[in-house]
């Protein structure tokens, strides 16, 4: 026992270490202590602003190892580990540490027992460590200063309140990603500053030596606020990662309550705008034809008119949808009555079409006009409101399950596709349905209506054709 | 109409960008600004800045450089047919933002999208201007991600990725027929294709740089894709089945989940109720089996329920292995890794504890639960040397005994 000599027997050794996250001088002392054989029951290790006077009879003077004194082993796992647990504010690091080492001279494969409870204590250091210098990373918000002097520029100054010895060892990281940028970090630990060349370490600061806002604040704030999505609140999660105790520091914390006490209002207002709330589906026609007459969910359900349901057999093989009731249509409850309608009867009778035999309805329930005087002059309906009546003509299609549906103008294929197309690109052939039905879109018989002369016979010869393939069609598919 | 202030357009466009999922900044090349002329780092590991209320991390500035849209799709608060407040940055303006934010040390880079106006290619352009500004005029050395518009030339497409860190398209619905449905103007097809010309570029620019040291890094953080859940039919095996496929030919490195959720002026084509957030969340875990875990698709499939849905009381996890009892008991002391990546409640990280312990010494049920967040979950999956699940495993009320006590799931059910 040769270390015997060099060490007095049962003295008490006491470290002063002269920083709080000193480990290269840990590590020196820490190697003697090993090579000079002292347990770890002797050495009171004690960290500026601790309380060394506990241990005033203490062995202040290191032991010399010996000439011939074991070298003293450490893996590398050990080296990082310690390296970070030692910026802990745990006071008892330093002799948790120096433990560890010990034990790792006769067991050097130690630290992969994630069982020991001196392993496990350090790695939650570790842990704590490097969790409070992500969130450092994360939290430290710079406030700009204006400085007169031209030469000098701009100066972004931050307060942060670290909970461990952390701010020298993240000087690095703050400097690789600001090094063209004036910047102090102040604490009540130590304070850093960058002048784009060289990093300084000053005094503990405290709160009023930083700068009390910043006019891009204002900016910030209202990006938080507007990227938060009220319908998915989630307060745990947000405290978990974003304890309370960073709050005061950081510039859009203070909006959080009010965020999450209006949160479920602005839902609720987001859901009424959007009238979003449709009930189960309808499974009869005369669930729909009742659910049309109470639908208020657009303006043209507003307006004073009824509304109209479609009118056929429930097992029609064709479904002939139009824009939306007119006038007459209104008033008598059924669709294609008016002009528009017996327009329509005339074609289907020349091309060999039994209306009575397909079931036919507006792609909007509801006649949407403006008063003139005492007439109603009939309004095309908006996307969104042919967007939104496309709940019923849907209901109607699951409901009727025709194999072949036919769109008389651009309202009518909207309502069945989901968006506007060109009557004249898509007419004459089919376009397949998700239920597997098909599509064929043709002209409003009200188009005609509107025509004269040439124009007019060209497109009646047009929507004859039309009429004429669809039958064609429903012939095959029959 | 008076133009709008600089707020004023912060308001309308990142409250337009919020739905999309999205604010990783992790994974990318590391770069500093030493030695450069202006700011920015990225060190492998993403920062999240702040957190708002609903959970979800500030990483980066959210935005869309205008909210105009020509499309149409449904889900979408932006489509042409919705009501909303429309506004429109500059790309000089989303530069200032994005310098100022990021001088302040309020986010980690910028995440672009953009509405389509006048054109893809046009749409395009000014978001690859935006980028190029950043990188060429400022320097800038943060974190890009470019959100990329399928209909875009390729050439523009290629110019987003030499400046971003990532790039993504959104494939927004799990099958053809929903996009078809409420995605009217856009192509499955023409998504994957640009999805697939992405793929080509990340791999020949990796290809690139074993052979030249310089040669231009393209999105080194990899793309990415967002899918819309609850806004069709799509079961989840249909979505999982999805997203494998994804990943498989598209070497994605994330697919994103979004709840589809409330928006204001929503089109009537999506009467549907608020899918659970709880769904979302599962098809997470989920996505992490299969990543992390060893678990094929198929394996998860099997996990769900007869209506094709994972269960939502319990995590995919455990469902499976309440499905495949006859895997357990498993024996922390000789079990493979793989076997014990599958007991529920062992973590990757317990795992690997696991194994480096049991090589000092024979296990016992206390020192698992050393090593485990919870090991009342654990137990009846394991052996130990002093434990053995005799009856647990067979009982037929184990998912009530391990289902978490029912909670609300859903916070404002009426």
């Amino acid at each position: 026992m040769t270390a015997l000599q060099h060490v007095k027997l049962g003295t008490y050794y006491v470290v002063h270490l002269p920083e709080a996250d000193d480990f290269d001088f840990w590590r020196e002392r820490a190697r003697s202590l090993v090579q000079c054989d002292v347990p770890p029951d002797r050495i009171a290790w004690v960290e500026p602003g601790g309380s060394g006077d506990l241990f005033a009879h203490g062995e202040r003077r290191m032991p010399v190892p010996p000439m011939d004194a074991k070298p003293v082993r450490a893996n590398r796992r050990f080296v990082s580990l310690a390296r970070n647990a030692i910026l802990h504010s745990d006071p008892e690091r330093f002799a948790l540490l120096y433990r560890l080492l010990w034990r790792l001279q006769s067991n050097p494969r130690m630290m992969e027992d994630k069982a020991d409870l001196d392993v496990r204590r350090v790695e939650e250091l570790d842990k704590n460590v490097r969790r409070d210098s992500h969130k450092m990373h994360a939290f430290v918000r710079f406030r700009l200063v204006e400085i007169e002097d031209e030469e000098v520029g701009e100066h972004y100054v931050a307060w942060f309140e670290p909970e461990h010895h952390i701010l020298r060892a993240n000087a690095g990281f703050f400097m690789r990603r600001f090094s063209n940028m004036r910047w102090s970090i102040l604490t009540p630990r130590g304070s850093l500053h960058w002048d784009t060349e060289t990093m300084s370490e000053g005094p503990p600061a405290e709160r009023h030596d930083a700068p009390g806002g910043d006019p891009m604040e204002d900016l910030w704030r209202s990006y938080y606020a507007s990227i938060f999505n009220p319908a998915r609140l989630k307060i745990g999660a947000m405290l978990k990662e974003m304890p309370k105790k960073y709050w005061k520091n950081m510039p859009e914390a203070a909006l959080i309550p009010d965020l999450i006490a209006g949160a479920q209002g602005r839902e609720a207002k987001m859901v009424e705008k959007g009238a979003l709330e449709f009930e189960e589906r309808p499974d009869t026609l005369a669930a729909i034809d009742k659910a049309i007459h109470a639908c208020r969910k657009c303006p043209i359900g507003q307006l004073d008119n009824h509304a109209v349901m479609g009118e056929g057999p429930q097992d029609a093989a064709l479904m002939i949808v139009g824009e939306q009731p007119g006038d007459q249509e209104d008033q008598m409850g059924r669709p294609f009555v008016g002009p528009a309608g017996q327009l329509l009867d005339a074609h289907l009778e020349k091309v060999g079409i039994d209306r009575r035999a397909a079931y036919v309805t507006n792609a909007v329930k509801h006649f949407k006009y403006v008063q003139r005087g005492k007439r109603r002059l009939h309004q095309n309906p908006g996307a969104k409101e042919i967007d939104t009546c496309r709940w019923w003509i849907e209901s109607e299609r699951a409901i009727v399950k025709p194999k072949l549906v036919l769109a008389m103008g651009a309202s009518a294929a909207r309502g069945l596709l989901g968006k506007t197309v060109s009557i004249s690109k898509v007419r004459g052939a089919p376009i397949p349905l998700e239920d597997g039905s098909e599509l064929w879109v043709t002209a409003h018989p009200s188009y005609l209506l509107r025509l004269d002369g040439s124009a007019r016979e060209e497109q009646a010869r047009l929507f004859d054709a039309d009429l004429a393939a669809v039958r064609e069609r429903l012939e095959e598919l029959a | 109409m008076a133009e709008q202030t600089v707020l004023q357009k912060l308001e309308i466009l990142a409250d337009a960008a919020k739905y999309d999922a999205s604010c990783a900044s992790s994974g990318t090349a590391k770069k500093n600004s030493l030695g450069g002329k202006g700011i920015g780092s990225t060190e492998g590991m993403g920062i999240c800045h702040a957190y708002a209320p609903d959970g979800r991390c500030i990483s980066l500035l959210k935005i869309l450089l205008t909210n105009h849209c020509v499309f149409d799709c449904h889900y979408c608060v932006n489509r042409k047919s919705s009501n909303v407040a429309r506004a429109r940055f500059t790309p000089q303006e989303v530069v200032d933002l994005t310098l100022a934010f990021y001088r302040r040390n309020y986010i980690e880079g910028l995440f672009l999208s953009s509405g389509i106006v006048k054109s893809s290619n046009h749409t395009m352009e000014q978001i690859v201007e935006v980028a190029r500004i950043l990188r060429e005029e400022h320097d800038f050395r943060g974190y890009i991600h470019l959100k990329t518009i399928p209909e875009a030339d390729p050439e523009i497409v290629h110019q987003a990725g030499l400046y971003a860190d990532r790039v993504s398209i959104n494939v927004e619905l799990p099958t053809d027929s929903g996009l078809t449905r409420l995605a009217p103007d856009k192509d499955a097809r023409q998504i994957e294709g640009a999805m697939g010309k992405v793929k080509a570029d990340l791999v020949e620019a990796k290809d690139a740089r074993k052979r030249f040291k310089h040669a231009p890094r393209f999105a080194p953080a990899g793309q990415s894709t967002q899918m819309i859940v609850g806004a069709d039919a799509a079961t989840d095996a249909d979505i999982v089945g999805k997203a494998s496929r994804l990943y498989d030919n598209f070497r994605l490195r994330r697919v994103y989940y979004s709840a589809f959720s409330p928006i204001p002026d929503a089109s009537a084509v999506l009467p549907l109720k608020r899918p659970p957030l709880i769904r979302e969340h599962r098809l997470y875990q989920s996505d992490w089996l299969m990543r992390f875990y060893g678990y094929k698709p198929s394996d998860v499939m099997q996990a769900t329920e007869a209506d094709g849905n994972l269960p939502l009381d319990i995590d995919p996890k455990l469902a499976w292995a309440l499905k495949f009892r006859e895997a357990f008991p498993v024996d922390v002391n000789r079990a493979s890794k793989e076997q014990l990546l599958r007991v529920p409640g062992l973590g990757v990280k317990a795992v690997g504890k696991i194994l480096a312990s049991r090589r000092h010494r024979n296990l016992r049920l206390d020192d698992v639960a050393l090593l485990t967040q919870s090991i009342t979950k654990v137990r009846p999956f394991i052996c130990a040397v002093d434990w053995r699940p005799i009856t647990l495993t067979d009982r037929a009320d184990l998912r009530s005994l391990l289902a978490p006590k029912s909670e609300q799931l859903e916070l404002f059910a009426a």
